[in-house]
C-alpha cells in the first residue's frame, strides 16, 4: 500500500505507520489522482528530522470522505532535483515553491518558480524582493500598473501588478509574503498549549474560530481523549456565527464598492449585530477565547442560547431584505454579473477550495465531504453551490451561506437547549495538560467562512509537539482572484478581490 | 443687482455639497456630518502649506490656480433667474464650455505630470467622458440659442422667460439634460464615486491624489463652483418655464442637485466603467434629440 487512509474523525497517526514511498511512486500516485476531480491536496509539506527529509502529502477524496496520507523522504543534504508535479497539476504550485524556499529543494521543470512568501533564494544570493521575478510583456499598447505592496487603507502588504491594455486587464500578478510573522515556528517554540491554542486564533483574525477549531481538533487527536458531542455542537454554532458575521460583511463591503450605499449601512449593521452576539457569548467579537481543547471557559446557558437564537433570528430575516434589495436593483446586478468570471475547469485545476469554488460549481465543503462533530450527525450539510464563477456566483453563495447558517445555528441550539439547558458546564472546563501521543501526525480539516483550514500537528518522540503547519483556503484562492480578472475592466478589481475577500496573513505565516 | 446674482451663485456652490451629504445621511438612517462640515474641511486644508513631488514641473503647481479661476470665471456668466449676471457677451454661452474644458485639460496635464501610472488612468478617463459630454453640453446651449435666438445666457433666460406654453417642455428637458451633465461634471455617482478609496476605480478623484492642502483645497472648490454653475443653468432653464425669478431659481439650483444626487447616490450603485460611456451618449443622445425639438418648434413658430 502506498497510502494510509484515514478520515476527518479518526485518531491521530503514527508517523511510522504512513507510508514512505519512492519520490518516483510518490508522483505517479498524485498524478493519478489528481486527474480525478474527486481529488484534491490539502496540504504537502517537508519536515526535517535528523539528517532526513520527510514529505507529507494529504489529499482529500471528496467522494467517499476518505483522507488519504502519503510521504516520501530524501536525504537533508541530498541537492537532487525533483520532477516537479505543477507542471501537470497547478494545484500544487504553492506548495512546491514553500517547499523549495523553506529548505532549497528544487523541482525540476517547475513552470514558474518564484518565492512564496520569502524573496531570497538561496541559489541565487542576488536576489531579493527588489527583483522579484514579476511577469512581463511588451508591446508599444500595454502599460503596468502596479499596487501596493503598502496598502493605501489600513489591511495588509500584498503586490498586485496589471499588465493592461488600456483599462483592461491582461494579466495580474500577485505578489505576497510581506509580513514574515512566524507563526508556525511560535507554534513548536512553546510548549504550553494555551499560549498555542491563542496562536492558532490569530493566524487569520477573520477566521478565529476555524483556525482555533482546526487546532484544537488536531490536539485533541494527538491526546486521545474522547470529546463530548456537547462541546461538537458548541463549536458548531461558533463557526456558523463567523461564517454569518463574514458573509455579511462582505456583502456590505461588495456594495460599499459599487458605491450602493443602503446595502453597506444594512450590511454593517448587521455584521456587527452577529459579532456582538459571538461577544455576549464569549466576550470577544470574532470569537477569540471560545475554541479550547476538550472543554470550554463560555459554555452555552440557557439564556445565552436563546439570546442567540434570538439575534440570529432577527439578523436573518434582516439580512434576507437587503438580499432581496439587491437581487432585484439592475444597477448592482449590472456590476455583478457576468464580472470576474472563473470558470469551472479553472478553479478545480488550481485546487480552489471554500466559497469561492462553490461560486464555480465546483462543491468542495469540507461539512459535507468530510464531516466532523455535530456535521454528519445532527446537520446533513448541501454544499451551496452556483454555476456561473463570477461575481454575482460568489454574492449568491455567501447570502445563501448566510441563510443557511442561521437555520443551523437555531437547530444545534434547540438540540441542545433540550439536552444539556439545566446543566451548568455540560462541556467541562478545558484541558491544557493532557500528554500527546509521541512520534505523530494529527490533523484537523474545519470548513472555515472562507473555505478549507487545515492544520497538520507532528509531535516528537516525547510527545511534544514538533511542527504545526497551517494551511488557510487563500493559498490555493489566490491564484483564482488572478484568474478571475483576466480581460476585466481594471476598475472591476476591486469588486472582484472583495468578492473573493482573501487573507493576507493567512498566506504570510 | 449682479453682485447679489454672484452672491446667490456662490452660496449655492456653498450649500450644495452640504445638502448632498445631508440627503444622504438620511437616506442612511445616519446622524450624519453636519451640514458645513465640507468648509471646515477645505478651511483647514487652506491653512496648510503643500508637498510636491520631485518628479512634477510647473504643469502640476498652475493647476489648481487654473482650475479656479476657470470655474469662478464660468461662474460669473451665469444669471439666476432675473438677476444680470456679472460678466455678459453675446457668445459667452461658448466661452463658459471651454473654460470648463480648460480647467479639465489642466487637470489632466497635471496628472499625467506626476508620471503615477493611477493618475494617468484617471487623466485618461477623465479626457474620455469630458470629450463625450462636451456634445451633450453644447447641444443643450445650441437648443436654448435657437429658442431665444441669443447666445449669451443672460440674454437666453431673459427672452425665453416670455411664458410660451410651447417652449414649456423644451426647457423643462433640456433642465433634465443639463441636471445629468452635472453629475458627470461633478464626478457624482453613477459616473464617478467621490467617497471611493479605491484609486483602480477612481476617475477625478485620482488626478487629485499628489494634491494636498492648499491645492486640493482649491480643486474641491472649483468643482463646487462648476457643479452649482451647472445646477442653476437647470434651474434657470426651470425658472423660465415656471417662474422667472430669481427667489425660485437659487433655492431651486441647490435642491434640484442637492436632492437628485443624494437620492441617486444612496440607492443606485455606480456604473461599471465601460458603461460610463453609454450613460453619456444617452446624454447626448437625448440633447440632440431636444435640439431637434427645438428646431422644429421653431420652424412651426415662423409659419405662424
Amino acid at each position: 500500500m502506498n497510502y494510509l487512509v484515514t478520515d476527518n474523525t479518526a485518531g491521530a497517526l503514527r508517523l511510522e505507520e504512513i507510508p514512505e514511498i519512492a519520490y518516483a511512486d510518490f508522483y505517479d500516485l498524485l498524478d493519478g489522482w489528481l486527474a480525478d476531480p474527486r481529488y484534491h491536496v490539502a496540504h504537502y509539506f517537508a519536515l526535517p528530522s535528523g539528517d532526513r527529509m520527510r514529505f507529507y502529502c494529504l489529499v482529500l477524496d471528496d467522494a467517499e470522505g476518505r483522507v488519504l496520507v502519503t510521504s516520501h523522504a530524501m536525504d537533508y543534504y541530498d541537492d537532487t532535483a525533483l520532477p516537479s508535479l505543477t507542471a501537470r497539476h497547478p494545484q500544487l504550485h504553492p506548495f512546491e515553491r514553500e517547499i523549495a524556499e523553506h529548505y532549497g529543494i528544487r523541482f525540476d521543470g517547475q513552470p514558474w518558480p518564484k518565492p512564496l512568501r520569502f524573496s531570497f533564494d538561496r541559489y541565487d544570493r542576488r536576489s531579493s524582493i527588489d527583483n522579484y521575478p514579476f511577469y512581463t510583456m511588451s508591446g508599444g499598447s500595454l502599460h503596468e500598473v502596479n499596487v501596493g505592496p503598502i496598502h493605501a487603507g489600513i489591511i495588509e502588504p500584498g503586490a498586485f501588478r496589471f499588465i493592461c491594455n488600456g483599462e483592461q486587464v491582461l494579466h495580474l500578478e500577485i505578489a505576497l509574503g510581506y509580513q514574515h510573522r512566524g507563526v508556525e515556528a511560535a507554534f513548536a517554540a512553546t510548549e504550553n498549549r494555551l499560549r498555542q491554542m491563542c496562536l492558532a486564533e490569530a493566524v487569520a483574525g477573520d477566521s478565529a474560530v476555524a483556525h482555533a477549531t482546526a487546532f484544537a481538533e488536531a490536539i485533541e487527536k494527538l491526546t486521545g481523549r474522547e470529546r463530548p458531542a456537547q462541546l461538537d455542537r458548541e463549536r458548531a454554532v461558533a463557526l456558523e456565527l463567523e461564517r454569518m458575521a463574514m458573509q455579511i460583511a462582505d456583502t456590505g463591503a461588495l456594495s460599499m464598492d459599487t458605491g450602493y450605499q443602503l446595502g453597506q449601512v444594512a450590511c454593517e449593521a448587521l455584521r456587527t449585530m452577529t459579532i456582538n452576539t459571538t461577544q455576549a457569548w464569549c466576550g470577544n467579537r470574532f470569537g477569540k477565547g471560545l475554541i479550547r481543547p476538550h472543554g470550554t471557559d463560555h459554555p452555552l446557558t440557557a439564556e445565552r442560547s436563546a439570546m442567540i437564537r434570538k439575534n440570529v433570528a432577527e439578523i436573518a430575516r434582516r439580512y434576507d431584505e437587503v438580499r432581496r434589495d439587491i437581487e432585484s436593483s439592475p444597477s448592482l446586478l449590472a456590476r455583478f454579473e457576468q464580472c470576474g468570471v472563473v470558470p469551472h475547469e479553472e478553479m478545480r485545476r488550481i485546487g480552489g477550495v471554500g466559497q469561492a469554488a462553490r461560486a464555480s460549481a465546483l462543491a468542495r465543503d469540507i461539512r459535507a465531504s468530510h464531516p466532523w462533530g455535530s456535521y454528519g450527525k445532527c446537520l446533513h450539510h448541501t454544499p451551496v453551490v452556483e454555476e456561473t464563477g463570477d461575481v454575482m456566483a460568489r454574492l449568491t453563495v455567501r447570502s445563501r451561506e448566510v441563510a443557511q447558517s442561521a437555520h443551523y445555528i437555531d437547530r444545534l441550539l434547540e438540540i441542545y437547549e433540550q439536552k444539556y439547558g439545566k446543566l451548568e458546564n455540560p462541556c467541562g472546563e478545558p484541558d491544557y495538560t493532557t500528554s500527546l501521543t509521541p512520534s505523530s501526525l494529527s490533523f484537523g480539516l474545519v470548513e472555515g467562512w472562507r473555505g478549507e483550514t487545515c492544520h497538520v500537528v507532528v509531535t516528537d518522540a516525547e510527545g511534544r509537539l514538533a511542527a504545526c503547519r497551517i494551511k488557510d483556503p487563500s493559498l490555493h484562492n489566490w491564484l483564482a482572484l488572478a484568474l478571475a480578472v483576466r480581460g476585466e475592466g481594471i476598475s472591476d478589481f476591486p469588486i472582484c478581490n472583495k468578492s473573493f475577500n482573501l487573507s493576507y496573513c493567512g498566506h504570510d505565516l | 443687482m449682479a453682485l447679489l446674482n454672484t452672491l446667490l451663485l456662490l452660496l449655492a456652490a456653498l450649500c450644495i455639497p452640504g445638502l448632498i451629504n445631508r440627503t444622504r445621511a438620511l437616506l442612511a438612517g445616519r446622524k450624519g456630518i453636519r451640514f458645513a462640515q465640507h468648509l471646515y474641511d477645505v478651511g483647514l486644508l487652506l491653512r496648510k502649506g503643500a508637498v510636491y513631488s520631485p518628479t512634477t514641473s510647473v504643469l502640476f503647481r498652475m493647476a489648481p490656480s487654473v482650475i479656479l479661476a476657470t470655474s469662478l470665471l464660468a461662474m460669473l456668466f451665469i444669471p439666476v433667474g432675473d438677476l444680470r449676471p456679472l460678466v455678459s457677451f453675446e457668445g459667452d454661452l461658448v466661452a463658459f464650455a471651454y473654460l470648463l474644458a480648460l480647467g479639465r485639460g489642466a487637470l489632466i496635464l497635471a496628472a499625467m505630470d506626476t508620471g503615477s501610472s493611477f493618475e494617468g488612468m484617471g487623466a485618461s478617463r477623465e479626457a474620455l467622458y469630458g470629450a463625450l459630454v462636451e456634445p451633450a453640453l453644447m447641444l443643450t446651449f445650441g437648443t436654448l440659442a435657437l429658442l431665444s435666438g441669443h447666445t449669451s445666457f443672460a440674454s437666453i433666460f431673459e427672452a425665453d422667460a416670455t411664458g410660451d406654453a410651447k417652449l414649456l417642455i423644451v426647457l423643462l428637458l433640456a433642465a433634465y439634460v443639463l441636471t445629468k451633465i452635472v453629475f458627470t461634471e461633478s464626478g457624482r455617482v453613477p459616473v464617478d464615486d467621490p467617497r471611493t478609496h479605491l484609486e483602480l476605480t477612481m476617475i477625478h478623484e485620482v488626478m487629485c491624489l499628489d494634491y494636498c492642502g492648499v491645492d486640493l483645497a482649491y480643486i474641491k472648490m472649483s468643482v463646487w463652483l462648476k457643479s452649482a454653475a451647472l445646477s442653476m443653468l437647470a434651474a434657470d432653464a426651470v425658472a423660465a418655464a415656471v417662474c422667472p425669478r430669481w427667489w425660485f431659481a437659487a433655492p431651486l439650483a441647490v435642491l434640484l442637485t442637492g436632492l437628485s444626487v443624494g437620492i441617486v447616490e444612496s440607492t443606485q450603485a455606480r456604473n461599471k466603467l465601460v458603461r460610463n460611456t453609454t450613460f453619456i451618449l444617452t446624454i447626448t443622445a437625448l440633447a440632440a434629440l431636444i435640439f431637434f425639438t427645438g428646431y422644429l418648434l421653431r420652424l412651426n413658430i415662423g409659419l405662424q
